[in-house]
């Protein structure tokens, strides 16, 4: 049974005024448990229209989504709070939100939310901080006095710590340095390896995308463009270039490469893939 | 939830009250309301009425704008018109219960004070609706422009206002995204107790002050970095003109006030 489900999902902002727009039109697409997903597309593509459905934050003008199998706009039956809890959603620039004395308490915010007290409450915050790489010396200060990528960590951590089957994640990394960028995505990395939970990473480093996840799924205009495998998302490269999409840059040296005349294959996109097909070639 | 806020929504047109020159537009609201404020009868909210729905028609504001603007001033109204119903004495008395007591006139008050604040504030939202947040500033800038020679600092208040307006939807829709989410993590806004309501707008509020700070912090450094230093000397990109339209409003302005006072003469209630 797929985790999340969407059935001809419809969002359509500011209906009745002027201003009225479909951000997101006839979206059906499933996702198993245990996935890596990455979502691309550019500005203005429904990316976080999508996401917002997905934790019951957003109520969809027309289609449905199904969590664990449960329609979370269900009357009765649905209980959003519980939702929230199960399908962790890291908005854009996170660090935005914090706001408690100190790191360790805002962390905490969102398990003593779950009901989690005491010895508990103090493992699984204890947990998280250590997740993301925030050393215990920086939990008892200010999340103000934090640098923008240890706040963006602890932000990170406050959504770890519920623990959330689902975590999805709407670019963790914008906004940072390369190193801070690099932390962040291997923190993700490393969670999704440890706890085979379902992550949902929105980027538009295709690089990230290329090295985390299984499946893509590509949106254009708030319809699906695809979703398939990273091998044969990437290998659209030139309907990506044209939707305004990069593809990861190993992915176009090697399409370079072929365009040369050297036989290489092009679904290339990873460093170590690359590694060995140039070892097959020179060899 | 926040984005049905409508105050100073402005709606993009081309008619001619949108046309009107913003000083005349504020000095015809002003003139609107002593107008609903001068009548004393309801065939004068008739013809008020009758005004605002012609301008709205001119404007091409659809009539649910209207409905909107009144709806959050509803428990207003509504209270406003029990206590003039229970509190006026005089009159005959048309139902009475214990100490409680209804007289024609309480009623008659009750409806009247309602037809006022619906015209008060259906006349105030169409300015809104139908001029752009920075023209109204230039307007209210140019209007009080007299009172720099009393060293009133005309220029920087009216630029306050304009960053003010500026900020109201950057502002709600950054509320709207911390709200987003804090519910993310579990946060239950909308249940409990008044204290508990409260309590759990602690972590939208703080946020959203820091945030408020952040950017009227960089706005002060961007307007430093571009050389802004007052009023003095700048000039206006768009100049503010009294046209030919603006006399043809200024007149129907005028006769509405003229008939409002002859009803008033004549004693028509």
């Amino acid at each position: 049974m797929p985790v999340i489900k969407t059935e001809n999902l419809t969002h359509v902002y500011g209906r009745g005024t002027p201003y009225m727009r479909t951000a997101i039109n006839n979206i059906s697409i499933e996702i198993n448990e245990g996935e890596f997903v990455g979502i691309i597309g550019h500005t203005g593509s429904g990316k976080s229209t999508l996401i917002q459905h997905l934790n019951g934050l957003l109520k969809p003008s027309s289609g449905s989504v199904f969590v664990d199998g449960a329609d979370i706009w269900d009357k009765g039956k649905s209980n959003l709070k519980q939702l929230r809890l199960n399908v962790g959603l890291v908005f854009q620039y996170p660090e935005y939100q914090l706001f408690e004395e100190t790191v360790f308490r805002d962390v905490a915010y969102g398990p003593k939310n779950l009901g989690l007290e005491g010895e508990q409450l103090n493992k699984i915050v204890e947990y998280a901080c250590n997740a993301v790489g925030l050393e215990p010396d920086l939990w008892e200060k200010s999340p103000f006095e934090l640098s923008g990528g240890q706040k963006r960590r602890a932000a990170i951590a406050g959504v770890l710590a519920m623990e959330p089957k689902v975590l999805i994640l709407d670019e963790p990394a914008a906004g940072l340095d390369p190193a801070g960028h690099k932390a962040i995505m291997s923190i993700i990395r490393e969670y999704h390896a440890a706890k085979k939970n379902t992550v949902i990473l929105i980027s538009h480093t295709m690089d990230d995308i290329a090295a985390s996840a299984d499946r893509v799924l590509v949106l254009s205009g708030g319809e699906v463009f695809d979703f398939d495998t990273v091998d044969r998302i990437f290998s659209r490269a030139d309907e990506l270039e044209k939707m305004g999409l990069s593809i990861p840059q190993v992915a176009k040296v090697f399409i370079g490469l072929k365009e040369r005349g050297i036989p290489v294959n092009t679904g290339i996109y990873t460093i170590q893939a690359a590694r060995e097909e140039i070892k097959r070639l020179i060899c | 939830m926040l984005k049905d806020i409508t105050i100073g929504q402005y709606f993009g047109g081309e008619s001619f009250i949108h046309r009107l020159d913003p000083r005349n537009k504020i000095i015809m609201t002003a003139l609107l309301m002593a107008a609903v404020f001068v009548s004393s009868g309801f065939a004068g909210y008739g013809v008020i009425a009758l005004f605002l729905i012609i301008c709205y028609m001119i404007s091409g504001i659809p009539f649910r704008m209207i409905l909107k603007s009144i709806k959050p001033i509803i428990p207003i109204i509504v209270f406003t018109s029990i206590l003039n119903l229970f509190f006026i004495k005089e009159g005959d008395i048309l139902f009475e219960w214990r100490f409680i007591a209804i007289t024609d006139s309480g009623v008659r008050f009750a409806f009247f004070l309602v037809a006022r604040i619906f015209c008060l504030v259906v006349g105030a939202s169409l300015i809104t609706y139908t001029t752009k947040p920075m023209e109204l500033t230039d307007g209210i800038e140019s209007l009080f422009g007299p009172l720099k020679r009393i060293k009133f600092p005309v220029h920087e208040v009216a630029m306050m206002m304009t960053i003010a307006l500026r900020f109201v939807p950057t502002l709600i829709e950054e509320t709207d995204k911390i709200m987003s989410a804090q519910k993310a993590r579990g946060a239950s806004l909308d249940t409990g107790g008044l204290v508990k309501r409260v309590k759990a707008l602690i972590p939208v509020l703080i946020p959203l002050f820091i945030s408020a700070f952040r950017r009227a912090h960089d706005l002060a450094v961007a307007m430093e970095c571009r050389c802004y230093n007052g009023g003095e000397g700048r000039t206006k990109m768009k100049k503010l003109r009294f046209g030919f339209i603006d006399i043809i409003g200024a007149f129907a302005m005028i006769m509405l006030i003229a008939g409002i006072v002859v009803l008033n003469i004549l004693g028509v209630v």
